[in-house]
């Protein structure tokens, strides 16, 4: 199913994604987006949208399932909450990406806001997984308590990270490539040692990543990660009189 | 360190009562009563004792007494024991003092300072027995206008009830009673006591809420009268979850503690609550204080529209807030970012745990921040388009109606719940030690609610309570709670300030219309 919404309201946009997949449309195709919020918002399927435009607000919020792929970049909030699925930019996101995401992967060809999978987490075999082709800004992994993030910074130019890494970080696990200095870090985080097994969760994604966004992995195996985990996993557990 | 601390508490064992069942060794998980193995015989440790009274209601032989422990020391109004007994604590382990419950500083009760009004001579009351009496409140968005279709070949006096609405309204909450069970999580109450709280909510036509902590999967079965929370921490909060549920909740704040988030300590989150919460079993369950994407009206709009698209524009959207300062502007900010409910607690919120100095000094008093709340929303034109949810520290059918009268919609209760299921009120909460089997997830301990039990008990209340709101109705010549809502001239103010007066909107006692 193809969509044009030019001039479609958010409301009347999910509607019509809702109701094509009701009626069993796998592959739905949104034309003229310009900034239109919620899309697949709480949506439960399997089914792949291809957004073209820039996505707004909130895309993926809550979802379940469907697997995303924006020909353009995306505003704020993007994967905020989201349970399963998975969401491809081919262009930069704005601040606060996957904010309490539970499950499912965000791929971002470019560059990252402030506040990059705030407070994400993992539950079993739900782990989230963030992979950021560009830069980030600042507040990184903040209050992180679960899955994985991969920071590549691919564009040698730009500063790949901001300050006040993984403030209030408690859980989950941080790949950034390159080193980093430590006066860049919150107070709750340190690097720990990049081994064999990190290496190998960092290639599994690395191929998704360039497959789908057509790069060349050859250019990037066997580049310097460094490895940041929470030093405490009960950051509050002291500060009580019982 | 020796504590220089002093107990709470004496208790007294009648010997010559005493059987020496030991009852009240096995009822105690704060040990304050244990047996000693040499003499074979039950000791008591006051120091251990929170006042619960479990020992004492459950002793076969009424050999027990719980009182108050005095020690006459020099009296000091600025300096009372609770006060010592707090330094002492903090100066042995430099923690900050943790509490549970509602605060229990002996701030002014304003409910207890409105006197209701009733029929006499020149308008008669009704008997609720004989007539009947309209307590069924919708919960949601009012257009501000409806419009209706008539089936013009049947246009007669008779067939006016053929009218069709044409006016599209908002989903809306259907109570058979103006009372809601406010939100308490699994997690900071056992299983048995949602359960008994669902049940009862079922039964009773009305709601209870599930709090941050998710949903659990036996409870999946009541989502008819369920409202789910989304709070900071999104535990639990996907789509399956809005599916099970009548109502979202986003949780800004709560009575007992505005402006601050809470934490599941790794200890509680055992292996049932990590899956409704989903997250590792014996991991901190974090709510940050603030929703990591809200900062302005605007973003709690875009959360509220989020949720409103995510469940279809099928369910009321509700906004709770703790009562604070600029209480009647933000309930005007939320109405307008498009919530359907408004909750707001008052300082006298419960809570399961909670930074004591907040607790008892954050927030203002629920009779004030509702009528300033409705008389914002009404001078703004905004009234209509969302319902008022009044909480923190309604005692009983009075409150509610003195709370309604003033404008709220509807009340959430929870303290006064958990203690028609049995709590006493000790504070404990936040140890997860409760000897009546409510906050705790010990299944020991647990198992000591029957929740059967539970949700007759709150049936009963319920019941009660509704019963004598529509008595109280009866008597002012009201017979639906339409009339008596933000019907403030039918409220007399005693022995309250001016200021206190105005901002309630009511006349003082003696003054005539
Ligand atoms: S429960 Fe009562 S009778 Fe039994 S040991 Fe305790 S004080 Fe004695
Ligand atoms: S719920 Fe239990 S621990 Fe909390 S105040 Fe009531 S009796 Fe005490």
């Amino acid at each position: 199913m193809i969509i044009n919404s030019k001039n479609m309201t958010h409301r009347m946009l999910n509607e019509k994604i809702r109701s094509g997949v009701r009626n069993g449309d796998r592959k739905i195709i949104l034309k003229n987006i310009n900034g239109q919020r919620y899309i697949a918002s709480g949506l439960k399927s399997e089914v792949n949208i291809k957004i073209n435009g820039t996505a707004g607000n909130d895309l993926g919020s809550f979802m379940s399932g469907p697997k995303i792929t924006v020909y353009g970049n995306a505003q704020d909030c993007i994967a905020n909450t989201m349970n399963a699925g998975k969401i491809v930019i081919h262009g930069s996101v704005g601040d606060v990406l996957g904010y309490g995401m539970r499950g499912g992967k965000v791929f971002v060809r470019d560059d990252a806001g402030y506040r990059v999978g705030i407070h994400m987490k993992s539950y079993k075999e739900m782990i989230p997984i963030i992979v950021i082709g560009g830069s980030v800004g600042d507040f990184f992994a903040e209050y992180m308590a679960g899955g994985i993030i991969i920071l590549l910074g691919l564009d040698d130019t730009k500063e790949i990270v901001g300050d006040f890494i993984g403030t209030g970080m408690h859980g989950g696990t941080v790949y950034i490539r390159g080193n980093i200095n430590k006066n860049r870090l919150g107070r709750e985080v340190d690097s720990v040692e990049f081994d064999d097994n990190d290496k190998k969760i960092v290639n599994e994604y690395l191929t998704e990543f360039c497959r789908d966004f057509n790069l060349n992995q050859k250019n990037l195996v066997n580049q310097k990660f460094t490895k940041f985990k929470a030093l405490n996993s009960r950051p509050y557990g002291t500060i009580y009189a019982y | 360190m020796k504590t220089l601390t002093f107990p709470d508490f004496v208790i007294n064992r009648d010997n010559e009562k005493c059987i020496q069942c030991e009852v009240c060794v096995r009822q105690c998980a704060f040990d304050a009563h244990t047996l000693d193995k040499e003499t074979n015989k039950v000791e008591t440790d006051i120091k251990k004792c929170v006042g619960c009274l479990r020992c004492a209601t459950m002793c076969p032989t009424g050999a027990l007494c719980v009182s108050e422990y005095s020690q006459k020391i020099r009296k000091n109004c600025n300096w009372n024991e609770k006060q010592l007994k707090e330094l002492y604590k903090q100066a042995e382990t430099g923690g900050v003092l943790l509490t549970g419950m509602g605060t229990d500083k002996d701030y002014k009760i304003i409910w207890d300072h409105i006197l209701l009004d009733a029929a006499q001579v020149t308008n008669p009351s009704i008997d609720p027995l004989r007539e009947p009496m309209e307590l069924r409140t919708y919960l949601g968005s009012k257009p501000s206008k409806i419009d209706f279709r008539f089936d013009i070949s049947d246009l007669k006096l008779k067939n006016l009830q053929k009218g069709i609405l044409k006016t599209k309204l908002p989903p809306q909450l259907k109570i058979e009673t103006p009372i809601l069970f406010s939100a308490m999580s699994y997690g900071a109450i056992s299983l048995n006591v949602c359960r008994a709280l669902a049940q009862a909510a079922e039964e009773c036509g009305i709601y209870y809420n599930t709090g941050e902590g998710g949903l659990h999967k036996d409870l999946y079965k009541y989502s008819k009268n369920t409202i789910v929370q989304v709070a900071s921490g999104r535990f639990g909060v996907n789509p399956d979850y809005f599916e099970a549920a009548a109502a979202v909740e986003i949780k800004i704040g709560q009575g007992a503690k505005p402006g601050i988030g809470g934490h599941l300590p790794g200890e509680k989150v055992t292996e049932e609550i990590s899956q409704t919460r989903m997250i590792p079993s014996g991991t901190d369950a974090l709510s940050p204080a603030p929703h990591h994407d809200i900062y302005s009206i605007e973003d709690l709009s875009q959360l509220i529209y989020s949720l409103k698209e995510a469940t279809e524009y099928k369910k009321p959207i509700s906004v709770k807030v703790a009562a604070v300062h600029n209480i009647a502007a933000i309930a005007s900010g939320i109405v307008r970012a498009g919530a359907d409910i408004v909750a707001i607690d008052g300082i006298r919120g419960g809570t399961g745990a909670a930074p004591t100095r907040i607790r008892d000094n954050v927030g203002i008093p629920i009779e004030l921040a509702i009528a300033s709340v409705d008389s914002r929303l009404r001078e703004e034109g905004i009234r209509n388009r969302a319902s008022i949810i009044a909480a923190g520290g309604f005692r009983n059918s009075g409150d509610v109606v003195k709370a309604i009268t003033l404008g709220a919609d509807a009340v959430y209760i929870g303290t006064a719940a958990l203690v028609a299921m049995g709590c006493h009120l000790c504070q404990k909460c936040y140890t997860g030690k409760c000897n009546w089997g409510i906050a705790t997830q010990d299944p020991y301990l647990v198992k000591r609610l029957n929740p059967d039990i539970a949700a007759r008990r709150l049936i009963n209340l319920i019941k009660a309570w509704s019963h004598e709101i529509k008595e109280i109705m009866g008597g002012m010549g009201i017979n639906a709670i339409e009339s008596l809502r933000g019907n403030r001239l039918r409220l007399r103010g005693f022995d309250l300030h001016d200021n206190e007066l105005k901002i309630l909107d009511i006349k003082p006692a003696g003054e005539s219309l």
